[in-house]
């Protein structure tokens, strides 16, 4: 019974052991989610983890680490502004059906040290490498300016950003990666992949969910004004009145 | 102090909002004008959301304009009939703004159409107000006059279905007061402003009301139609931000107060002539906006 069990059990586990040769990424991140508050100016948030090698032993060679949070993904439309007749006006636009309403990279080493154009394009590393989906059949011209303006106005906002030297890693094993999120993030559930690197190919990756949203009065708020908007509105207006004449009740009886 | 706007989706400096709503109060109770024309372009140079610093503007006015209109109310000093006659054509006119408003923001030129109606309309006031502050100071010989001026504006006279408005001892048709209402609506929901500082010299020159009660009558309009638009905007655009309108009115509503007290003592032509100065100020401020290279030429839109 028991040397006829045997090749069977070997065959269930094969699949482990051969597994347990690549090494595991095990990530986690300082918050699983973010509670926008009154007093929110944005958040900092440490992605940080430890890669488990086979048999516990980092290969003699360094690897690399590559950590990416990535918000939402909404289409939007980007106008250009030209100058017509002396005055700045929205001339062109062009529509991106998948942008990432955050991206924010952080690795060990820039990453064109550490993974050709091809690889980084399949796991969208780096901000070149993001898959915007332009669409409208525009000139492949006319896509790049796009491109390239949108990126240039999300960098500036803190919305995209990309750090080459953002990632620290510890004695092989441990890493960690420090990721600003500015006040003016968009809502949702964000993503945080790592990948682990070695000799130009990506060994592992593992992915972890964020939620960012808002939290208390603010979730009131955001809630009341989209769904009950003739309340809200009313509720503004009152506001006003009330403390406009509570105004005018309190200089008269000190003047 | 940072706090975090939830309608506009960032954080703003508390503090600085409050200081710009007295700033902004001060003045309006100085010159018994709403403050919108201020506060909004403000609010979008600070980085506000043009259509969330719009909205917000407008539930700020409200607020600005109560004590005014007790204190003129008391006096006498409103001619509600007239001003129901406005206040009809200011809510039209804030529906029909609204719904160009919609129809601009999708081909994506609302921004250039609220700069270019700031830079003619604060323009063309300023310049106005300024030349007749200089005549009134002295500075300027008037120029010499042709006769009486008439009592009533020739194309007023001329429209059919006269009113008596007794407040105003005036008997002219009500269209003419509807369609500046209307105007005044439009602009609000447009601009941000709530169109005091063109009902005003509109009132007097236009329909010749006496001026114990234009201020009156133009701050009750204001009042109402404020309200009406913060409503319109609560339910199209959705972009009334209940935190920014909040702290703007805790700054407002006591510089209003302040500036009422001010104006006793300043002499109103002097009052008259910093008030133009300030409004060529912003609509050079705009014009600049719009002649010159922007930071940054392109935009997102979210679909």
């Amino acid at each position: 019974m028991k040397g006829r069990l045997r090749p069977l059990l070997i065959a269930l586990v094969a699949p482990l052991l051969i597994a347990a040769d690549t090494p595991v990424l095990v990530p986690d991140i300082s918050a699983r989610q973010v509670e926008i508050r009154y007093s929110f100016t944005g958040a900092q948030l440490l992605l940080f983890g430890a890669v488990v090698y086979p048999g516990g032993r980092p290969p003699d060679r360094p690897t690399d680490i590559a950590v990416v949070l990535r918000g939402p993904v909404q289409p939007i439309l980007v106008r250009e502004k030209k100058k017509i007749a002396g005055i700045w006006m929205n001339a062109d636009s062009n529509r991106f059906r998948s942008a990432p309403s955050f991206y924010a990279v952080a690795s060990s080493r820039p990453i064109a040290e550490l993974i050709d154009d091809r690889t980084a394009a399949i796991y969208e590393l780096g901000l070149r490498n993001l898959q915007l989906s332009p669409g409208g059949g525009a000139l492949p011209e006319k896509d790049r300016r796009f491109e390239a303006g949108l990126l240039d106005l999300r960098s500036r906002e803190g919305l995209y950003s990309e750090n080459p030297r953002g990632v620290e890693i510890t004695d092989g094993v441990l890493y960690r990666a420090a990721i600003r999120i500015p006040s003016q993030v968009p809502v949702g559930t964000y993503t945080a992949e790592t990948f682990l690197i070695d000799r130009g190919r990506v060994i592992a990756a593992a992915t972890r969910d964020i939620q960012i949203g808002k939290a208390g009065f603010e979730r009131f708020v955001a809630l009341a004004a989209r769904r009950h908007s003739f309340l809200y509105g009313l509720t503004c207006v009152l506001l006003s009145l009330l403390l406009g004449w509570a105004a005018a009740a309190i200089f008269r009886r000190r003047f | 102090m940072d706090i975090y706007l939830p309608i506009a989706g960032q954080s703003v400096n508390a503090l600085f909002i409050v200081v710009l709503g007295f700033v902004v109060g001060l003045l309006s109770g100085m010159f018994g004008v709403g403050g919108g024309f201020l506060t909004t372009p403000l609010l979008m140079f600070y980085g506000i959301p043009p259509t969330v610093a719009v909205a917000s503007a407008a539930t700020q006015i409200t607020g600005a304009s109560v004590s005014g209109v007790m204190v003129h109310l008391r006096r006498g000093g409103v001619d509600t009939k007239m001003g129901t006659v406005m206040i009809v054509g200011g809510l039209i006119g804030s529906l029909a703004g609204a719904a160009m408003f919609r129809l601009l923001q999708t081909s994506g030129q609302v921004d250039l159409v609220i700069g270019l109606l700031y830079v003619v309309i604060l323009g063309w006031i300023g310049a106005l107000m300024l030349k007749d502050s200089l005549v009134s100071l002295g500075y300027v010989q008037k120029d010499a006059p042709e006769g009486p001026a008439p009592r009533h504006n020739r194309w007023v006279a001329s429209l059919p279905l006269r009113w008596r408005f007794y407040a105003s001892g005036l008997y002219i048709s009500p269209v003419a007061p509807l369609a500046l209402g209307f105007l005044a609506g439009t602009l609000t929901v447009f601009l941000g402003i709530g169109g005091g500082f063109i009902l005003v010299p509109a009132m007097i020159y236009l329909l010749g009301m006496p001026a114990r009660v234009v201020i009156g009558t133009s701050l009750f309009m204001v009042l109402v139609v404020s309200a009406g638009t913060t409503m319109v905007h609560a339910m199209t655009t959705r972009a009334v931000d209940v935190v920014l309108a909040g702290l703007l009115l805790v700054g407002g509503v006591i510089g209003a107060q302040y500036g009422a007290l001010l104006a006793l003592r300043i002499k109103p032509d002097l009052l008259r002539f910093a008030l133009a100065i300030i409004i060529l100020l912003v609509a050079i401020r705009m014009l600049l906006g719009l002649a010159w290279r922007p930071d940054e030429i392109f935009s997102i839109e979210y679909l």
